[in-house]
Formats: C-alpha cells, structure tokens, sequence
C-alpha cells in the first residue's frame, strides 16, 4: 500500500467568469521515503492538486472529488479535526514564496515551537530545543541567536531553510515542496535543493516536489508526473521520463532545459499560452500549441497508456509508438550534440 | 530612538509655530475689534484706546505674538533677575472677554472633550472591531450586507442631524436618555445638578454614540479590507498547513496583522476626532474644547481661541507621538531610526 494514493482527483473553483477546473482527474501515488516531481507550466494545476490534498482550498467556492488515501484514510473525507492533526504533523508544505510564508510578527523560534507545541505534548522548552536542533540541521548559522529574530531579519534562502525546518520539525512521513527554488537565485536553488536531498536521507520523509523546471526534477526525484491543463499526460520513474519521454508536451519541457549555448539551433520549443481552464481545448487539451497535431487529437481526449517495454510509465498522446520514439530518440540526440558543441 | 524622538521634536515645534501664527494672522486679518465688546454700550474712543492698550492691541501683532510666546516657556526671566525661581506655570493668557486665566478655561473644558473623543473613539471600535471582523469571515452574507449599508449610513450622515434626531428620538419621545448636559465624573462642582462615574457614563452614552458612528462606519469598512486581505496572506495558508485551529489562526496570525493599520489609523482619527467633537459638544451642549472655541470666536477672544489651538496641537503632537511609538512596540518590522 502506498503511502498516499490519489485517485481521480478533480478540484473546480466556481468563481464569477464560470467554473474553473483546475485539477481534472489526477491519478498518482507516492511509496514511503521516495521522491515524486510534478512538473509543468504555471497555471497546470500542480499547486491546487497539492493544497487539495492539504485541505488548504477555501471550502466556500471549491468543489472536490476523488480521493486522496494517505496511510489508507481519506484525506478529502476525513473531518476538521483529524485533518488538523495530520497537517504539520504527518504531511508537512513548504511553499514557493519564503519572502511571504512566514508571520513577519512572530519570530521566528515562536513560529518553529508553534508547530511542534500543536502535535507534541512537550513543553515550551523542550520545543525550543527541538526548534534549534532543526534550525542548525537545516543550516541556519549561529543558530542560538537568530532564533530570537523575526522574519525580515533574514534573507530570502535563509527564510525558506527556516520554512523547511518548520515543516521537518514533527517528523512528517510526507514532506510537500511547492516550488521550493523558484523564488530564489541559482546559487541559492542549489543549496536548497542539496539540503532537501541531505535532510530526506536523515529523516527518511516522502517528498512531492513540484516544479515547472525540468533540472530541478532530474536532480531530486523518483518518479515524475508532467501536468498539462489540469491533467497528467505524461508519468513514469525519472530515468524513464528522460530516456524515452512519449509525449510532445514533455519533448517542448526537455527542449525549454537551459541550454549552455544558446547560439545552437533550438529544439523543440513550445509556443504558445496554456490553455483557460474555464475553457479547456476539446480533445487533447495540447494539441493547439502541438507541433505533431492530427484530426484525432481535436476529438478525443488520449486516455493515459502504458508505455510498452517500460515499467510503469504512462503517456497521453494519440501519436503512435514508433514515431514517438523515433522523435524523442532526435530530441535527446539533439540535446547531446548540443550539450557537446556547448 | 533618541535621534527619532528629537527629530519628532522639532517636527512639533515647527507644527507649533504655524499653527499658532496662522491663527494670530487670521485674528488680525478679520475686520473685528475685541475693544468694541470690552467697551459694550460706551463705544468711545477713550474707551476703546484704553481697551486697546488694556488687551495689549495697541502694540504691533510681532509683539504680541512675542508676548503669547513668552508666557507659554516655562522659564521666567524678569524673575531670575528679582531673585525669583526661573521656573514658571506656562500661561496661555487671560481672556479678552471675562478675563479669566485661559489655562483655567481650557482646564475646565479639557476632561469634558476627552471624555467625549477617548469614549467615543472606545465606542467606535467596540462597534467596528467584531462588525468588521465577522463581515470579513461572511463576504457577501446578511451581516455582511447589513454592515455595508450602516457605513454607507454612516459616512454619509453628520454628527449634527444624528444627534439632532438621537436626542428626539430618545430623550425627547422616549425619555430613556437626558437631553443633553454634562456630569462630571469626579468632583462635580457645588452647584450642578449631577455628578459621579455612573451620570457622568448615562450623559455621554448618546453624545458618544453620536460621535461615533462616523468613525465606526469608516472602521468596519477599514477593519474588513484588512482582515480579508490578511487572510489571504501565504504565512496564514502557513499556519494552516501546520495544523493550527482556525481560532489560533484567526487569533495569533490574522487578526495581529490585520490590526497593526488600525493603530496608526486610531492616531490620527483621535487627533481628527477633536476637530469633530465641536459639532456633538455643541448638539447635546456639552462644555467642552469644541464649544468654548465656538464661544470664544464669537467674542473675538484671541487669548482663549489661542489657548485651545495650543492645547488641541500639543494633544495630536503628543497623541501621535505615542501610537507612533506604540506602533513601533507592536511591529518589529518598524525601526525608529
Ligand atoms: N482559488 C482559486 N479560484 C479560482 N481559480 C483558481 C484558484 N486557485 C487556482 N486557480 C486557477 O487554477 C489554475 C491552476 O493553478 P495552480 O495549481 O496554482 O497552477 P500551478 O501549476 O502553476 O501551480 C490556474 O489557472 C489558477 O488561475
Ligand atoms: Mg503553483
């Protein structure tokens, strides 16, 4: 059994314009201690799959379906009160924005100890330890006296160790990332990406890191799961996914990779907005921006299909194996070549 | 915080100053003589000379200006060189029409006004705090209406007609409240008809009512934006995802945040509120700042006019300075340097 199996999730906001379906049918499931990454474009539907799971949707406008069994308990079912317990405690999120995410009027031990006061029967003091032992783990310098500071005393990538302290702070099984570099500079995004690799072997906790950045991916996940308009086209173990990828929205995400020269012929690039989800495109929900577009893909949506020859890799994409491969065999060649002449 | 408070120091002196000059140009802009109410009946002008020299207007307006300053410092000069302390009673001067000290004047009308603006402005955030509050938490709910429509009410309606309507409506129609009349609350004077903390509350209830609901609308209005934008704030999805109950939530992360304007608002609408009190002191007749000033522009007493713009100057100076530190204490985000 996985530790959280997500079936058929479908989140939709009814806001003034009409309904917005933001998550429409996502499957996945993540297994103890591994790392999946959910990558695609802004506006794909990855922060609203993970706050569903959360139960972090305002209730008065959100509409949720499906299921998320985390430990086999239905976290959308569940009430109030057990949720509570398993938020900060269980699963933990970090968020994009460290410059927000944090109460510039507490400081920030008060912030730490809150979280460990909230699921721990232990007393303020021994929170305060367990606050520091986790601000140093996660690379805070002079950890004793930076405890006492508030929030705009620290930089952006010393805010976000702060906020991933926080969330490893109770001993989560699942640790949530919401793009967790992305507001951060590239040196910065380096170091935080190291420390969440260093801290996932020390405390053994799942991570769902969700990025629109296919390196980030490469360097931190298991398995990756490529969201498109609200659904997943594309899912399967990393290696998988970067060996053979089987859908032309993965291709333009490998393409869009930074390149080292960027004077080198460009490869697949994908042009374009993403689509409304007020008003998905009919069929596959890509296939006004794909470059290998046929009648078929105006019609019907491609249902998620194994791979043959892999192990648990699935694609959407009504193209047919061989050209699928024969392009994505081009596309990575391509890469190389560049990669070499970069 | 030293270098802050010195530099907020000379703000207040150089606030001081023009204030109180405009108000002694403006005096002697306007075509009206002190002397002809001093002299009354007898408008000659041997009397109205001596007036003038007795007032002190015979002299050119720098001087006089000169002399109101004098009397304000606390030092006394002449004194040191009689032999006397140096250290004096700052005065505001002695009234052109009853020649009463105008520190007592301005004594005796004080504590009414404070009574009237610190009430009112308790009055007005006991009303706005929990509206704005619950509005927030209920967008577009029947409370939430019915919030909207008091401050549309409310912005739109003035203090006079309210108190107008409130003192037929419940002291004229319905004798549940006094028709106007001030109790003091300690010490009433021999003489006046009521006195003690409990007729002192029953005479302000409507006034503070009154002078409130302006400033409650504008709070329910302003209360509600912020909770509504504070909790749309990451840190409190945050909280939130640590598992903390929606009271803790409310309590330790929204509501701190979304007060913190609040506070500096409160400053400077007390400082406001001074100015509004005028019209509720003289609606329900209360002897207040507002209606000694009404008086005292009627009879062209400068000294009394001067003494109450001094007084209500240094009150917003010092009130500000104090929520501004407040403010300071409650953000740690503010640094006074
Ligand atoms: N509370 C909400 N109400 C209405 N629409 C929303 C809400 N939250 C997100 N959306 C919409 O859902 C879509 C998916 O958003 P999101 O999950 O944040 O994308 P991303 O993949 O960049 O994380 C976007 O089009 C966004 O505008
Ligand atoms: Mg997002």
């Amino acid at each position: 059994m996985a530790l959280l199996d997500v079936r058929d999730l479908k989140t939709y906001f009814k806001t003034d314009d009409g309904i917005v379906k933001a998550v429409d049918g996502v499957t996945f499931s993540i297994e103890k201690g591994r790392t999946l990454g959910i990558v695609g474009e802004s506006g794909s539907g990855k922060s609203v799959t993970c706050l569903t799971i959360m139960g972090l949707n305002a209730k008065r406008n959100t509409i949720t379906t499906g299921e998320a069994l985390f430990k086999e308990q239905d976290l959308l079912g569940m009430g109030m009160r057990r949720l509570r317990q398993i938020r900060g405690n269980d699963i933990a999120m970090i968020f994009q924005d460290p410059m927000t995410s944090l109460n510039p009027v507490h400081k920030i031990g008060n912030q730490l100890t809150e979280a460990v006061l909230l699921h721990q029967d232990v007393t303020k003091k021994q929170a305060r330890a367990r606050a520091l032992e986790l601000l140093k783990a996660v690379g805070i310098p002079r950890a004793e006296r930076r405890v006492d500071d508030y929030p705009h005393q620290f930089s952006g990538g010393m805010r976000q160790r702060v906020m991933i302290a926080m969330a490893l702070i109770n001993d989560p099984d699942l640790l949530i990332a919401d793009e967790p570099t992305t507001a951060l500079d590239v040196t910065t995004q380096a170091q935080i990406l190291n420390l969440m690799n260093k801290l996932q072997e020390e405390f053994g906790s799942a991570i769902i890191i969700i990025t629109h950045d296919l390196g980030v991916v490469a360097e931190t996940a298991d398995d990756v799961l490529v969201m498109y308009a609200a659904e997943v086209v594309e899912q399967g173990p990393v290696n998988q996914i970067f060996s053979r990828p089987h859908m032309p929205y993965t291709w333009g995400l490998l393409g869009s990779l930074p390149r080292l020269d960027a004077e080198t012929e460009r490869l697949v690039q994908i042009t374009g907005q993403p689509p409304s989800l007020l008003r998905p495109p009919s069929g596959c929900r890509f296939h006004p921006r794909c470059p290998y577009v046929m009648d078929v893909c105006k019609q019907t949506d491609p249902p998620l299909k194994p791979v043959t020859g892999d192990i648990d890799h699935y694609a959407a994409c009504h193209l047919d194996e061989e050209t699928k491969d024969r392009e994505a065999t081009k596309l990575l060649a391509g890469m190389v070549a560049e990669a070499r002449t970069g | 915080m030293i270098r802050y408070l010195i530099r907020r120091l000379l703000w207040a002196l150089v606030l001081f100053f023009a204030v109180t000059v405009v108000t002694y140009v403006i005096f002697f802009l306007i075509p009206a003589d002190p002397a002809q109410r001093a002299c009354g009946q007898l408008q000659t002008q041997q009397c109205l000379e001596q007036a003038h020299h007795f007032l002190g207007l015979d002299r050119p307006v720098y001087v006089q200006y000169g002399k109101f300053f004098g009397r304000l410092l606390p030092f006394d000069f002449n004194g040191l060189a009689h032999g006397h302390s140096p250290i004096k009673m700052p005065s505001l001067g002695i009234s052109f029409a009853n020649r009463q000290q105008v520190n007592s004047i301005v004594g005796g009308a004080a504590p009414v006004t404070a009574s009237l603006v610190f009430g009112g402005a308790v009055t007005w955030l006991l009303i706005s705090i929990p509206i704005g509050i619950l509005s927030a938490l209920r967008p577009r709910s029947l409370l939430d209406r019915g919030a909207m429509m008091f401050v549309l009410i409310g912005i739109s309606a003035h203090p006079v007609w309210i108190g107008l309507i409130f003192l037929y409506l419940f002291a004229f129609k319905v004798h549940i409240f006094p028709l106007g009349e001030y109790c003091n609350m300690i010490n009433p004077p021999v003489g006046t008809s009521c006195g003690g903390p409990v007729q002192w509350f029953y005479h302000l209830i409507l006034p503070w009512i009154t002078f409130a609901i302006l400033f409650a609308a504008l709070y329910v209005r302003m209360i509600r934006a912020n909770v509504i934008e504070t909790l749309n704030e990451d840190y409190v999805r945050t909280a939130r995802a640590k598992g903390a109950p929606e009271s803790k939530v409310m309590r330790s992360h929204v509501l701190r945040n979304a007060m913190l304007p609040v506070v500096t608002m409160l400053g400077m609408d007390i400082a406001l509120g001074l100015g509004g009190a005028i019209f509720t002191e003289n609606v329900y007749d209360l002897p207040g700042l507002g209606r000694v000033l009404r008086l005292s522009l009627d009879n062209f007493d400068l000294p009394t006019t001067q003494g109450i713009v001094v007084f209500g100057t240094v009150a917003i100076i010092a009130f500000n300075l104090i929520v501004d530190l407040l403010y300071a204490a409650i953000d740690p985000r503010i640094r006074l340097s």
